[in-house]
């Protein structure tokens, strides 16, 4: 085994993270609590370099190395990109509410670089074992960043079930590989791809080896009936690890669905469409239905967010081009999406005061116009209707399903948009129809307010105008698959 | 003629972009300011669709004003205007709906005003942009966007029942489009990956696919018209929505019901159109009969004005669903006539409501004595409303009749009768506002139109006066396109 420089270069940005974050961990040991900002910025400042070498490095040509275990292709590195976006924008959202809370630590920016590591390597995997590597880093940093509030029972309640059902999870994914490799003799998802198409293996054995890997890929994206986590972690952990949680992860867990059912497994989709179909149905049903009955916000919320992964999903069971980057161009509107909603529930919390009960949203438009108006953006961006980017997504998403055949499945899925707009249209109405019963003024830092400003205004801005993001999707997918 | 320039983009984004300024003078404080920039903008919006109406082509049934320029490429989603002698009237009524309607909220609006005035002018522009949109997505984008200001309209500055009112009418809109959604995205298979309307329209389609398009679209526009027995939002909707929103809802958002029909159900799907021609015709007769006897009963004026709105474009599906030229071009008249007529009532409405707050009949009686120029106004609107000959209401109504009449002697048996029931559910209830003896003191105080309100009733009794006593420059406009596409719909479609 011979390494060069030029095996090292397509992963420059992971290798870099791991040193940087490395050095932030110790760096931190030796700075006290009042100049903990220093932390702050340098996680931002890692951030920053790992895009400009993601950027610089990105060549379009999809690159092996490391024996086929590491992809550097054009999908994984627009992936990277918006993840790194995603988690400053997680970074400078959480920076006040952290504070306010005793948690503005240098664990938390350690733990969430790590996690971003994780994500990284899973948007990377081209081997079984990177992938799971990549997801265990990701989740053993996400089970510790959901327990970091150790005073809160919620939180650490959310953190058991989340590391037990999440263990589970990885053990039925575990399972669901070593068939696929019983069977193909390769853990290698090109290699195994391959020798699916040329049909040499053992359908039958790999048949329940591909409903272990689904049910694992269904429990990370958090879709029904694999779901159940979702909720309680989302109320639990502190709304800057819901945050995380719910916008950058989804991120890499696309990412993950795409490197194992589309580049691996691509010759077995008439299999997993059918389970991918029930499972999207079931997580509109399930989402949709039950985020009615919510009186949390974070936790309809994470209902909500149930039921944009079985959107999701349904995306990916067009099993073709345009069905992933309906798939992809979906992920990323609803991370900018749910960005602005996480946002706002940190916006509108204060020093021991926590804004999660929709009650709490009561007649914002009366308190201050401008963050209603956002949060309105947010909400029919999320129910789908038009001139928002979330009308896109499901336009995108709907388009694919028609164009192979799926127009049943569409009916179904526009019929649960219908239900889901009830509840969006409850957030308009307590903060526009209704009385404000706090008038605790809403005074967010500097940066918080311009870049909330920015996140509500790209919903609105990038449904007007949509093109630029939609092809980049289709371009870094067709260039990649 | 004024090729080249962009009017139509100017109709839809000068409203829009006032709307933006009025926003942005923020709170209660500059109330004022909002009101005047609100007007400024809601008349120069108005004045910039004069071009349309002095350059329009009446001989043609092409589409005129045309733009062009690609929006979303990766779906082949175009920026795609274009007017006909359908659609053009329908933006002219809208632009100037809007002037009146920020004249009517000058006083009673003091709450929020800003944010008042901005949805309508916002709401003008999306309106203007579904009348003007050829590219079925643009379409979808704008039908779906104007829901959102509507429904802040009723949610915000709505009666006790708003919440209520707002959400049902939300819903039950988005119920309708998004299967039209749907039906848009198997289109653009059909067509090849386009969105063009027109493309849609000259597809050839099989008769089970054309009846599942149809029922899509009739979803969507039977709901916006609405049609019995998916009307039920609309008496709610019109009750607790300030004046302003009720004159929107009834002048202009129900006609884009109407229009959805003549612009998609009818040239898409032709052979399903004439397949359940039985089926609109007799949810049309029963929203002209059964609704006529609902307004009858009501107390409230402003439910007895929604329920007499349904009655009346019962007579508008109708028209469209007879296939001969006067009973379509008539449904086309009737359906400005009734933007007019119903603003006008609701805003007779509104001024009895600014005055006594109770829309209750039983509340008002003998206004007559201390407010007779209004009594004197609203004598002609109801006139018009029970369609007496000489107003704008008697020309459509006698049109479609006539055109029912050349179909089945029965429909128009049926349909006529209206002329008895609209007479008596609003003559009546005009007795009962206007005539009697005065029985409370509060009625006793309420003293006549201010010369604003005056201008804003006046302005439109000129209209429904001129429309009754000479309908040919609006029947000349609307001539070409009708016959053009009562040509196409003639025409099967089957493969």
């Amino acid at each position: 085994m011979n390494f060069g420089m030029s095996d090292l270069m397509p992963m420059l940005p992971e290798i870099f993270l791991l040193a940087a974050t490395c050095a932030i961990l110790i760096t931190d040991l030796f700075i006290s609590d009042q100049r903990r900002f220093l932390t702050y910025l340098l996680s931002l400042l890692t951030l920053a370099i790992c895009g400009w070498l993601t950027f610089s490095t990105a060549t379009g040509i999809t690159a092996y190395t490391m024996h086929g275990m590491f992809i550097d292709d054009l999908l994984s590195d627009t992936l990277k990109l918006f993840l790194y976006i995603t988690v400053a924008v997680v970074l400078v959202y959480s920076r006040e509410y952290l504070h306010l809370r005793g948690l503005f630590r240098g664990e938390f920016f350690v733990l969430v670089l790590f996690a971003t590591l994780g994500m990284m390597v899973m948007i990377s995997g081209g081997n079984f074992i990177t992938l799971y590597m990549g997801l265990e880093l990701l989740s053993l940093s996400l089970y510790a960043l959901v327990a970091m509030q150790r005073e809160s029972a919620l939180a650490v309640e959310a953190a058991m079930k989340y590391f037990i059902l999440g263990a589970l999870a990885s053990g039925m994914l575990l399972y669901g590989m070593s068939m696929v490799y019983g069977a193909t003799g390769s853990l290698d998802i090109n290699h195994i791809g391959l020798l699916l198409q040329m049909g040499v293996a053992n359908p039958a054995v790999l048949v329940l080896g591909l409903v272990f890997i689904v049910a694992g890929v269904a429990f990370k994206l958090g879709v029904a009936p694999f779901h159940m986590w979702i909720p309680d972690v989302y109320q639990g952990a502190p709304t800057a690890v819901t945050l995380f949680v719910g916008t950058a992860t989804k991120l890499a867990a696309f990412a993950f669905a795409i490197r194992l059912l589309a580049q691996g497994l691509q010759a077995f989709s008439a299999d997993w469409q059918q389970m991918l179909a029930i499972m999207a149905i079931l997580s509109l049903a399930i989402g949709n239905v039950t985020a009615i009955a919510q009186t949390n916000l974070k936790r309809m919320l994470a209902y909500s967010t149930v039921a944009h992964m079985g959107f999701l999903l349904l995306g990916i069971l067009s099993a073709d081009v345009a069905g992933y980057s309906a798939a992809l161009f979906y992920v990323v509107s609803y991370v900018i999406t749910g960005l602005a909603a996480f946002g706002m529930i940190m916006l509108l919390s204060r020093h021991g005061f926590e804004a999660e009960n929709l009650d709490d949203l009561k007649g914002l438009n009366q308190r201050n116009p401008w963050y209603a108006f956002l949060m309105l953006l947010v909400m029919f961006s999320l129910a789908g209707v038009p001139p928002t980017i979330g009308f896109y997504a499901k336009l995108a998403v709907l388009q694919s399903l028609v164009s192979t055949g799926h127009t049943g499945l569409a009916v179904v899925a526009v019929v649960f948009s219908l239900i889901g707009a009830f509840y969006y249209l409850r957030v308009v109405r307590l903060m526009y129809f209704d009385k404000a019963e706090d008038t605790h003024p809403i005074t967010p830092s500097f940066d918080f307010k311009i870049l909330m400003s920015v996140n509500g205004l790209a919903v609105l801005a990038l449904g007007i105008m949509p093109q630029p993001l939609m092809a980049m999707c289709l371009y870094a997918v067709e260039q990649s698959l | 003629m004024l090729a080249g320039y962009p009017i139509l983009s100017l109709v839809i984004w000068l409203p829009i972009i006032s709307g933006v300024l009025v926003l942005a003078t923020g709170s209660d404080r500059n109330a004022p300011l909002a009101r005047i920039l609100a007007l400024v903008g809601a008349s120069v919006s108005f004045a910039v669709t004069w071009p349309l109406w002095r350059w329009f082509d009446t001989q043609t049934a092409n589409m005129q004003f045309s733009e062009f320029s690609s929006w979303i490429p990766s779906f082949n989603i175009n920026y795609h205007l274009g007017v006909d002698g359908i659609s053009m009237p329908l933006i002219l009524l809208n632009s100037f709906m809007t002037v009146l309607v920020v004249l009517a909220g000058w006083r009673v609006i003091q709450n929020k005003v800003s944010q008042y005035m901005a949805a309508f002018l916002i709401m003008s522009g999306l309106i203007n942009g579904v009348f003007a949109a050829l590219d079925a997505m643009l379409f979808y984008v704008f039908f779906e966007a104007m829901l959102i200001p509507l429904f802040l309209v009723i949610g915000i500055w709505g009666g006790p029942r708003r919440v209520y009112a707002a959400i049902k009418f939300f819903l039950y809109t988005l119920m309708g489009s998004l299967l039209m959604l749907v039906a848009f995205i198997y289109l653009y298979f059909q067509a090849n990956g386009s969105f063009e309307i027109l493309a849609f329209q000259a597809l050839p389609l099989t008769m089970s696919v054309q009846i599942m398009l149809f029922m899509a679209f009739f979803m969507a526009f039977a709901v916006k018209v609405p049609m019995w027995p998916v009307h039920t939002w609309l008496p709610d909707a019109h009750v607790e929505a300030p004046t302003g929103g009720s004159v929107i809802l009834a002048a202009i958002t129900l006609k884009i019901g109407a229009y959805g029909f003549l612009r998609f159900n009818l040239p898409i799907t032709p052979d399903a159109s004439h397949y359940l021609t039985g089926f609109i015709v007799t949810l049309s007769l029963i929203a002209v009969v059964y609704i006529g006897l609902v307004a009858l009963v009501q107390g409230d004026m402003k439910k007895l004005i929604a329920y007499s709105s349904i009655s009346h474009m019962g007579f508008v599906t109708l028209g469209i669903f007879m296939f001969n030229s006067i009973g379509m071009e008539g449904a086309l008249v009737q359906m400005i006539s009734h933007g007019f007529v119903s603003a006008a009532m609701f805003l007779g409405v509104g001024v009895m409501y600014d005055r006594l707050h109770s829309r209750q009949i039983s509340d008002y009686g003998g206004l007559a004595k201390n407010m007779p120029v209004f009594a004197g106004l609203l004598m002609l609107f109801s006139m018009a409303n029970s369609g007496l000959p000489g107003t704008s209401g008697f020309v459509g109504e006698f049109m479609v009749i006539m055109g029912t009449m050349q179909v089945n002697f029965w429909y128009a048996f049926l349909a006529a009768s209206t002329l008895i029931w609209g007479a008596a559910y609003t003559l009546w209830m005009y007795k009962r506002v206007i005539f009697g003896a005065v029985t409370r003191k509060e009625v006793a105080q309420m003293k006549d139109v201010v010369p604003r309100e005056f201008v804003i009733l006046g302005v439109l009794a000129l209209l429904v006066l001129a429309m009754g006593v000479y309908p040919r420059p609006l029947t000349e406009v609307i001539h070409s396109s009708v016959s053009n596409l009562l040509a196409h719909v003639a025409q099967s479609k089957l493969p």
